[in-house]
């Protein structure tokens, strides 16, 4: 079963990704991702993530598939326009990549070439609606194609972000342009998850619910302070304070843990975003009862 | 420089035949070409002839607060403004007026040297296709630092934008406004906005389509 089969069959769904390293020595990250498979059901790239100019989402999602892993190839809007986007869409299809991630991807000056400058010729909603467009053989201004793609898409959603009401009214866009999964910020609130997902399950399209592992109380203050629709409870803040340093990965998988057996129940499954701490996610996996 | 042309005629002169609106018509600015003449015979047509106010630099904070202070007994009750002037203009007064519609009537269109010379927080990028009129008077391109026409990103963190913490998003400020307007239905629409930058690379040379 691939990806979009096991999503439609109801089982719970484990997702997990690769960034790209800053150069080519790309070998420890695949097999980083091969140690994981038999847990992980499919990887999502990262597409220069953090606006950081990286090894690219496509070349590293090939290189995941010719070995047998499945792929979410991540593609975001910040640095290509409408050509390029449906260009590399067009090339991911022929190098057998499938599940496609569609994000409008963070502002170019939050990266480390500020200087550069910020495309955003689509967005999410208008990309999605372009890919759609191609797997029914046209480009986006209505020329036809020669060789239709086939994608199973994806966009992301924020959960936690205020007001939550402008999230909802853009998912229920971003379905209706053609997203068929959704993958969502990290939540470490399971109340205010809940209700979310109380919103949006009507809407019919699975859900995988977003875990970052914590690394240390800093980042979670830090994740607190810049990052959009995260508030890290203070309880868990303090179980990293109390954590000696050769402890925290402990700590912090029973943390994620705790998480995942809250959201099972809530979601169709369950994408970890581990930050270079992949080596934990068959521990987290396991201590969440999978 | 800057050039208005007036939106689609037919959906002007019906929003124009509504009862209850106001219009204002700036023709402030050397800078700016108005066109004048099609837009008295726009208002001849659909039979306004009252409730006009003509005015100038309607950009500027302080004289708009001055128009809308002498119409102020009109302006309280009508249901719409419409307005003929640049993204400016309409940005300035959609500001003093929150909680009515403030539906431009132009799309603002760019044409090669002299800029304007009223600076203000209100900005137009002259982009040849306003959005205004859908987002409560705030406008998606100069008010978002990714310019986005389909909501906000996801990347604000309490109303702030991603790029700047003193910088508002302007999607958040947008659904605000469309709140107190009674339009956040808006918000939940079924159709895509892409950007036609033929509309800039071209500028006021463009001929009509």
């Amino acid at each position: 079963m691939n990806f979009e089969e096991k999503l439609k069959s109801g089982k719970m769904v484990i997702t997990s990704e690769i960034g790209p390293p800053k150069g080519t020595n790309i070998m420890p990250h695949i097999k980083e991702a091969e140690g994981i498979k038999d847990k992980v059901d499919a990887f999502n790239v990262t597409d220069l993530q953090s606006s950081v100019m990286h090894l690219g989402s496509l070349a590293t999602s090939r290189l995941l598939a010719e070995r047998g892993l499945e792929p979410v190839f991540q593609i975001t809007c910040r640095d290509r326009n409408r050509l390029a986007l449906q260009s590399d869409l067009l090339s991911a299809s022929v190098l057998g990549i499938r599940n496609v991630l569609v994000i409008t991807g963070d502002h170019t000056v939050l990266g480390d070439h500020p200087q550069a400058k910020p495309v955003f010729d689509l967005d999410s909603v208008s990309l999605l609606k372009v890919a759609s467009g191609l797997m029914k053989g046209k480009d986006m201004v209505g020329n036809e194609l020669d060789g239709i793609p086939e994608f199973f898409l994806g966009a992301v959603v924020n959960p936690g972000y205020e007001p939550q009401e402008l999230q909802i009214m853009k998912m229920e866009q971003k379905i209706e342009a053609g997203a068929r999964f959704f993958q969502t910020q990290a939540v470490y609130d399971l109340t205010s998850f809940e209700s979310f997902m109380k919103r949006v399950l009507p809407f019919g399209a699975p859900v995988l619910g977003g875990i970052v592992l914590l690394k240390s109380a800093g980042m979670a203050k830090f994740m607190n302070k810049n990052v959009a629709g995260v508030n890290i409870p203070d309880k868990y803040i303090n179980m990293m304070a109390a954590a000696d340093k050769k402890d925290r990965p402990k700590v912090s998988i029973s943390i994620a843990a705790e998480l995942i057996k809250g959201m099972k129940t809530l979601c169709s499954g369950i994408h970890i975003m581990s930050l270079g701490w992949e080596k934990y996610i068959p521990d987290v996996l396991e201590a969440s009862g999978f | 420089m800057l050039i208005t042309k007036v939106k689609e005629r037919e959906k002007i002169i019906a929003a124009l035949r509504n009862k209850n609106i106001f219009v204002f018509k700036c023709f402030g600015c050397k800078e700016v070409y108005f066109p004048e003449e099609e837009i008295d015979s726009l208002l001849e047509e659909a039979g306004v002839k009252n409730r006009v106010a003509r005015v100038d630099y309607l950009c500027r904070e302080e004289f708009a607060e001055k128009y809308y202070k002498k119409y102020e007994n009109i302006l309280k009750d009508a249901e719409a403004v419409i307005v003929f002037s640049c993204g400016v203009g309409i940005q300035v007064l959609a500001k003093i007026l929150p909680d009515i519609p403030v539906i431009p009537a132009c799309d603002t269109h760019y044409i090669n040297g002299f800029q304007g010379l009223t600076a203000q927080d209100a900005d137009c990028q002259q982009c040849g296709e306003c959005w205004l009129n859908i987002t409560g008077g705030i406008c998606p391109i100069t008010s978002c630092s990714k310019g986005l026409l389909n909501g906000p990103c996801g990347g604000a963190k309490e109303g702030k934008c991603e790029v700047d913490k003193n910088m508002d998003c302007g999607w958040v400020l947008i659904s605000e406004r469309l709140k107190l307007l009674k339009e956040e239905g808006a918000l939940h629409k079924k159709s895509t906005n892409i950007r036609d930058y033929r509309l800039i690379i071209e500028g006021g040379k463009r001929s009509e389509e």
